[in-house]
């Protein structure tokens, strides 16, 4: 059986890459799969701690976050998308640089 | 969960309940209206959201009493998560009043806008009464999502898009971590509910490593959604950019909520590692509230001067959860209902300063407006005094409540630097008032006001708690003490 540690370093190295992206990349698309990413390797530590956790494996509460995990996230882009349609409509550009009339 | 008992007491959820249904009547009544033509009636949407709030207030001053657990001890409602319900219904009802004669003109979607408020306010109200770390992210996230859409409400404006896919891609950023931060508390200790979680965490056989980062990463979620420094950088650019009084209601509910799940989360799950937690966010809350203030000091825009008061406060509310103590809890959520009436009361003022089609005003639009409009100007200095924490307005007791429960927690050299803070804001709240009072009016200087009456009640509200609270701060005290010791009961 493939041991929990692997999960765990899977999980970070994909949270990493999604950190990555979320802070390197400029377009707002880009950033977005990162953070989807992000989510992502979240499930996979709960799903991972669920199976070779503390508590019995009939204890669901792990695998029960991760189906919430996955609604919310599938709700997170349709605002998120929808946000990107309308800063496109009055920009033109979805890169995050030329994003820039609010600062100060 | 625990499978044993099947226990469900929906009475628990009745608060969040009444807000999802008066949405839904809001809906209802705007698609109705929309059908027939009769913009009287849609016209109505205001009220009928406010009603909703009324009844919810009701229904939460019926509800007060023993403490109820639901859903098998996912959430709880105590007086705790009453206290925060209220505060954000003052939040909610307020931005209301606000918004009556101002969304209109920034967006034709009014029903939209008012059944948002009101499902935004129940998952700010689960925020409070979440006893387990998946009903804190489902909240999270009810309540962020509809902020994301409001932040945005002005489709058409370049600055209101720009804000609501910052605050967007940020607030999703933060998720990322709050969960993964959960997941690794998960890990350690194999449970999501709080008390279980507590009871692991102090159990010798279990293995803490995974607790520590998770607990790092919680800090890192709820910092942004408090806007902590160094999480704050979108906090200015998405006050100025929303509509104002979406950035009223989002600057004091907001507040409430992510600090309701932020306390309960750290003193009912993680007590035991106080000493880990505790130096880390009392630092947080230096850092926060010395760059919120200094950063204050140079703004021009009245919204970003706003913002950066906002993400100060943020920081005087962090000491008294970095005091860990019940008094702690206590001054906190005094500090949150005091700031959501002067923040809102505030920021209702700025919305009579904003020249036609914009969405901010400038500072020197305040100039000479103690001799153009002594009313108005005196109400903005109220607000102002109290901001700055200046007896005897709600400020300066919130302020007060909470240095005292750092300096009773051993935290006095955190209430030093804390009131050294004061001084600094003060600086930037008195300049408000001296801009109005002592600078000639010039043409810059808002010569005339369109008010209305909405706008007056809920500035008159604001106004009126926020000198209450400040001459009799036992009116809350009284009504919430009982209510922390339930809640930390749970350790």
């Amino acid at each position: 059986m493939v041991p929990l540690t692997w999960y765990l370093t899977l999980a970070a190295f994909m949270f990493c890459s999604g950190l990555y992206a979320a802070l390197g990349r400029r377009n707002a698309i880009a950033v977005l799969m990162g953070i989807e990413l992000m989510l992502n390797a979240a499930n996979i530590n709960l799903i991972a701690f669920w199976r070779y956790g503390v508590t019995p494996v009939e204890n669901v509460d792990g695998q029960v976050f991760a189906i919430f995990v996955i609604a919310v996230a599938a709700a997170e882009v349709a605002v998120g998308l929808a946000l990107i349609i309308s800063v496109y409509r009055n920009r033109k550009t979805l890169n995050l640089d030329e994003l820039d009339i609010l600062k100060g | 969960m625990n499978n044993a008992s099947l226990e469900l007491n929906i009475v628990a959820l009745a608060p969040a309940a009444s807000m999802v249904i008066f949405a839904l009547l809001v809906m209802a009544v705007d698609v109705f209206a929309r059908g027939t033509r009769t913009q009287p009636v849609r016209a109505a949407t205001p009220w009928v959201a406010l009603l909703g709030v009324l009844v919810t207030a009701g229904v939460c001053v019926w509800l007060l009493g023993q403490p109820v657990t639901t859903f098998q001890g996912m959430a709880i409602l105590d007086r705790y998560s009453l206290g925060i319900a209220f505060v954000v219904l003052v939040a909610a009802g307020l931005s209301i009043l606000v918004s009556a004669r101002y969304i209109p003109r920034v967006n034709a979607q009014v029903g939209e806008y008012y059944a948002l408020i009101l499902l935004i306010s129940a998952g700010m109200m689960m925020m409070g009464a979440a006893t387990d770390l998946i009903v804190v992210f489902l909240a999270l996230e009810t309540f962020s999502l509809g902020l994301y859409i409001l932040a945005g409400l002005r489709r058409s404006d370049a600055m209101s898009s720009e804000a609501a896919m910052k605050y967007f891609l940020l607030g999703a950023f933060a998720s990322g971590f709050f969960v993964y931060g959960a997941a690794l508390v998960y890990g350690a200790t194999g449970a999501t509910q709080f008390e279980q979680i507590a009871a692991m965490a102090t159990n010798p056989a279990t293995d803490l490593t995974f607790i520590y980062p998770g607990i790092a990463l919680l800090i890192v979620g709820f910092g942004f959604k408090v806007s902590l420094v160094p999480f704050h950088m979108w906090t200015p650019d998405v006050y100025q950019g929303a509509p104002t009084p979406v950035t009223a209601f989002m600057s004091a509910a907001t507040k409430a909520a992510a600090f309701a799940a932020f306390y309960r989360v750290f003193l009912v799950a993680l007590p035991s590692q106080q000493a880990v937690w505790g130096p880390a966010l009392a630092t947080l809350a230096v850092l926060t509230m010395t760059l919120g203030n200094l950063a204050a000091l140079r703004q021009s825009s009245l919204k970003r001067l706003l913002a950066y008061s906002s993400i100060s406060h943020a920081g005087y509310i962090l000491v008294g959860l970095a005091a860990g103590s019940i008094a702690g809890v206590e001054a906190s959520l005094f500090y949150l209902l005091s700031y959501a009436f002067m923040n809102i009361g505030a920021f209702a003022v700025v919305t009579l300063l904003e020249k036609q089609g914009e969405m901010d005003a400038d500072g020197a639009r305040l100039r000479g407006l103690g001799q153009r409009k002594p009313l108005l100007a005196a109400v903005m200095a109220i607000f102002m005094f109290s901001l700055a924490g200046v007896p005897p307005f709600a400020g300066f007791f919130a302020k007060f409540f909470v240095f005292a429960a750092a300096v009773q927690g051993g935290m006095s050299w955190l209430a030093a630097i804390a009131m050294l803070n004061s001084a600094i804001g003060a600086y930037y709240y008195l300049r408000v008032t001296v801009v109005m009072y002592f600078n000639a009016p010039d043409a810059e200087t808002v010569s005339e006001v369109k008010s209305n009456w909405p706008l007056n009640v809920g500035i008159g509200v604001a106004l009126a708690f926020t000198i209450l609270l400040g001459v009799f701060p036992s009116l809350w005290t009284t009504l919430m003490e009982s209510g922390v010791v339930t809640a930390l009961a749970l350790r």
